[in-house]
């Protein structure tokens, strides 16, 4: 089980831009959609969503190669990753409450909705499938977090203009619409896959 | 219309958890440029979604209100998980394929979105037939648009080879954009089809 031979940096960038977990994975779809309607809450969300993953990644490397690898429960991972994605945004939500209570309303019902949000188990399986070593899952981790975040402001920031606009046919409003636009800069990321590649 | 028919008519057509409720478009996506791996994907999603609900309405009374996300979250990943053991026993070459896909099932928001709207207010019975429709109505569409971007990406079906040498793959029906822009058509489609048979005095 040896660590891909992959640099630290080109990781990290991969993961925003080639790799992005939503334009080329479709993780964290469905949030996406909902929340890119209003772009403070957006940012707000981005914030959160690249925290969780981040922590996670490390936390859940440490779980996976620590507890599950030397008890041979792999067959149990996804309920423990689950568990521990759970508590990590039930912590978040307690310290975010305790020093920031501005912040801790703006994300309001978003917070504990990021326990489903599928891009942070999606990071999660990809490092354990890929079989990144800690420093690698922890890039990762902030990088697709950093990506996911860049994604959803992008499109926020579109759908702003998008919505004022009449000349959309009916039956295309809203979703219709804002999924096309989706696909756009799903094309425009692939833009960057000569760059650097990574598996 | 008796209850049942409702709830399949619901999950199938009407609420249909792709078009109205734009729920679970996150993990099932990525597998649908290939037909056979998108009809597994679709046959696990249905089985989790449908045992999840019966099993949680029939827990609904006796669980604690506070933990009930979590309680949710685990009963899927247990039913994921016998999927998942399951693939890798029958069909190793396809598990590899989906690589993190079948564990993403938990989070499909589908699953979380029946318990929470569904099961917790309904029968056992009933929770089970609409885990099962809705899982089915998000099946046929996913299996619409990985026959579509199967066909055109690689002139195949099934992996079974349909056109001839002068056929000319369609690359992005195989990269990420096509699958976006399928589904905002699908969408289109269905939009404006219920908009005119509620105009046109309820004609089906």
């Amino acid at each position: 089980m040896n660590a891909p031979d992959v640099g630290i940096l080109s990781l990290f960038l991969a993961s925003i831009l080639t790799s992005n977990m939503l334009l080329s994975n479709f993780l964290g779809t469905c949030s996406f959609i909902s929340i890119s309607k209003d772009f403070k809450s957006s940012m707000g969300l981005g914030v959160a969503v690249t925290m969780v993953i981040g922590i996670c990644s490390a936390i859940c490397w440490a779980v996976l190669y620590f507890i599950i690898k030397p008890l041979g429960i792999e067959y149990l991972s996804f309920i423990i990753f689950i568990i521990v994605i759970a508590g990590v945004v039930q912590m978040l939500e307690m310290i975010i409450d305790r020093f920031s209570p501005s912040l801790y309303l703006a994300l309001g019902i978003f917070l504990p909705l990021i326990t489903v949000n599928c891009a942070v188990l999606g990071v999660i399986l990809f490092m354990q499938i890929r079989n990144y070593n800690f420093i690698q899952a922890v890039v990762f981790g902030f990088g697709g977090g950093a990506g996911w975040w860049l994604a959803i402001i992008l499109l926020a920031s579109i759908r702003t203009k998008l919505d004022k606009n009449n000349a959309i046919p009916a039956g295309l409003k809203g979703t219709g619409i804002t999924l096309i636009t989706i696909g756009f800069m799903a094309m425009a990321f692939i833009g960057f896959s000569g760059m650097i590649a990574v598996q | 219309m008796s209850p049942t028919r409702k709830v399949l008519k619901d999950g199938l057509w009407t609420n249909n958890p792709i078009f109205v409720q734009v729920l679970g478009i996150c993990s099932t996506l990525a597998v649908t440029n290939n037909l056979r791996n998108t009809l597994i994907m679709v046959l696990g999603v249905t089985f989790a979604t449908a045992m999840g609900s019966l099993t949680l309405a029939f827990m609904k009374d006796v669980m604690p209100r506070k933990v009930r996300m979590i309680v949710t979250v685990l009963i899927h990943s247990f039913y994921v998980i016998i999927v998942d053991i399951l693939l890798k026993a029958y069909q190793p070459a396809i598990s590899k394929q989906l690589g993190p896909y079948v564990g993403l099932i938990i989070t499909n928001c589908i699953l979380m979105g029946r318990a929470e709207a569904f099961a917790n207010a309904n029968k056992p019975g009933l929770s089970f037939i609409d885990g099962l429709a809705n899982g089915l109505g998000y099946g046929w569409v996913l299996v619409c648009i990985a026959f579509i971007r199967e066909f055109l990406g690689f002139g195949s079906l099934l992996g079974i080879k349909l056109v001839g040498e002068g056929f000319t793959p369609w690359t992005i029906m195989v990269m990420a954009p096509s699958a976006f822009f399928l589904v905002a058509i699908f969408l289109w489609g269905a939009n404006t089809w219920k908009a005119k048979a509620s105009q046109g005095g309820q004609k089906k």
